[in-house]
């Protein structure tokens, strides 16, 4: 592209810069165009979940559905509340939409397809998503509403609470390619991840969901509870950026989890046909999202002191043991400084997922004990009240 | 000029100008707020000195740990929002301690200068590479923190001291004297629940 440029006439330097901004749309359209089309196919699987048709009157099988949506939300009128913080009120919704972008500047699309292939790719990510956090927290606050400031409350309380988790499972990944490029982490996938530590996979698709808002940890916008949450007072095009935020992180961290765990755009003859590695990814992507649809449709959402119990108490020593033990046994097999094929994986690749096996059976022992002694004690409490209730009836 | 003589310069307008904005903005809320720009002016200015590390961490502890809680404090705490009378007559004060401030700045900054061999201050201005940096510093950074000729020592000794720090956090919002573990209040059961279904609906 610079070449081109640069035979046409244009100086080195704006050539460069000219080629910059090119790559720089090319990468931020691409999420912003797949986010039509991901809407739609949402709306269809929740559809088909909940026994629905779903979209289905405009284009074959209502594939168009988003642009007249899109242009409806564009029409409607945009209201900015009494008392409200003008300023911050209007940023916050641009800065949700930015900090998820932001993201799809590490993300390797295919052999050597990368916005921006940079040495700290995994601590930008997390830099960047705590961006979301002030998107979050801005728009509650200018509101001047209740159940807004409400909302970014909890809302902050859950994204600053499972980031702890997810960074620590993203660790995981970092210390078995001994790399934080996202390029660099890709490359090494000889055997996915998901097989060798299937259980940090688990932990980092638990709070990343939290992470993106999403049912059963859709606190920020409880309907019931809190109207719409953070986003209560907003509407037209503001509304319609939060919404496409929101669609748009659950979309990359569905890529993301592709990336770290399922081998990114690995797969066969993927290195000499870039493209063949753009589908790969996809396709990976697309697995990991149908399975973050799945759990989104099917679970009721969680209380508010459930999602933080169930984070300090249980994910966040989970994730510090679990990332001690896989760099313990990292140490300790040898020949994992030097991992350049899928022979040189294997063993440490077994080695880890009976390590995590292991693991698996012991926090589902402790867990059956610990819900064991949680019934019975609810039991006792119901007996204590009522001893007409007596053990068997007291569901 | 060179485009990192232009970028130098936006990033420094948005690290100052946001300073500037934290002390003068009569509402708290806002002046978090511009302190989290300055802050994302630094982070800018640590990628310009090919330190990436750097300014990945600087957006995630200061913006997206430490200017969040400071917020948070903010949000309980509606009351003092709006601060009245904020710029009364300290300005004399606010005007010495800057000057003090610039003195002890340049006072260390100089020899440090020397050190290094700057002798012209306006040298990244005009040349196209302005000192030679290495270019893996991720690696060489990461490695010093575990080598044990190096700075493991001082590494472990404040993450002692932070995981104290963290103990001591939650020790103290603990309440005073727990005493015995008060009885969970009882769900309210209908005392009759077994024979609702006799009802008349």
């Amino acid at each position: 592209m610079t070449d081109v440029l640069l035979d046409i006439g244009f100086s080195h330097d704006l050539a460069v810069l000219i080629a910059k901004l090119v790559g720089v749309i090319i990468v931020a359209s691409f999420g912003l165009v797949w986010t039509l089309f991901g809407i739609w196919l949402e709306r269809k699987l929740a559809g088909r979940f909940q026994d629905r048709l779903g979209p289905n009157r405009i284009g074959p099988f209502g594939v168009l559905q988003s642009f007249p949506d899109a242009v409806k939300i564009l029409l409607k009128e945009d209201i900015i509340p009494t008392g409200a913080d003008k300023w911050v009120f209007n940023i916050a919704p641009v800065l949700s939409v930015f900090s998820v972008m932001l993201a799809w500047v590490v993300v390797p699309f295919a052999v050597g397809w990368t916005g921006s292939d940079l040495s700290i790719g995994v601590l930008y990510l997390v830099a960047v998503g705590s961006l979301g956090e002030i998107a979050v927290l801005m728009a509650g606050w200018s509101s001047n509403n209740k159940f807004a400031l409400l909302g970014a409350f909890r809302g902050v309380a859950q994204l600053i609470s499972y980031e702890i988790p997810m960074v620590l499972a993203l660790l995981v990944p970092v210390l078995l390619s001994g790399s934080m490029s996202l390029q660099g982490i890709v490359q090494q996938q000889h055997i996915m991840y998901l097989f060798a530590v299937p259980m940090t996979a688990l932990i980092f698709f638990i709070s990343s969901m939290a992470e993106m808002g999403r049912a059963p940890f859709d606190l920020l916008e409880a309907e019931s509870e809190l109207v719409a949450g953070y986003m209560t007072e907003y509407s037209g095009m503001k509304f319609g950026m939060f919404y496409v935020g929101e669609f748009l992180h659950a979309f990359t961290f569905s890529v993301l989890a592709a990336i770290f765990f399922l081998g990114g755009w690995k797969g066969p003859f993927a290195e000499d046909v870039p493209l063949l590695g753009l589908v790969y990814l996809i396709v990976k992507a697309m697995f990991a999202y149908f399975a973050m649809m799945w759990i989104r449709m099917t679970f009721p959402r969680v209380r508010i002191d459930q999602m933080l119990v169930f984070n300090w108490k249980f994910l966040v020593p989970l994730s510090l043991g679990n990332l001690l033990v896989v760099a313990f046994l990292w140490k300790l097999v040898p020949g994992t400084d030097a991992i350049a094929s899928f022979g040189d994986a294997l063993l440490p690749t077994l080695v880890l997922l009976v390590a995590n096996l292991l693991m698996a059976v012991g926090v589902l022992a402790a867990l059956r004990g610990e819900g064991q002694r949680e019934r019975e004690r609810v039991q006792a409490r119901l007996v204590a009240v009522d001893p007409a209730v007596t053990a068997g009836s007291g569901d | 000029m060179t485009w990192q003589a232009l970028v130098f310069l936006i990033f420094s307008v948005i690290t100052l100008g946001g300073g500037l904005l934290v002390v003068t903005t009569r509402n708290l809320f806002h002046a978090a707020l511009y302190l989290m720009l300055s802050l994302f002016g630094v982070a800018g200015l640590f990628v310009l000195l090919t330190a990436p590390f750097l300014a990945g961490v600087e957006v995630v502890v200061y913006i997206g740990a430490i200017a969040i809680l400071i917020i948070f404090a903010i949000m309980l705490t509606p009351q003092v929002t709006q601060v009245i009378n904020l710029r009364g007559t300290q300005w004399i004060a606010a005007l010495v301690a800057a000057v003090l401030f610039f003195l002890m700045l340049a006072s260390v900054l100089t020899p440090v200068a020397e050190e290094l061999g700057v002798d012209d201050w306006s040298a990244g201005f005009t040349q196209d590479d302005p000192a030679g940096v290495p270019a893996n510093t991720l690696t060489d950074l990461g490695e010093s923190l575990v080598d044990t000729d190096r700075y493991v020592l001082p590494f472990e000794v404040a993450s002692v001291l932070l995981m104290a720090a963290l103990i001591g956090a939650a020790l103290m919002v603990r309440p005073e004297d727990p005493g015995p573990r008060r009885p969970e209040s009882a769900p309210v059961v209908e005392p009759d629940a077994g024979q609702a279904t006799t009802g008349g609906d």
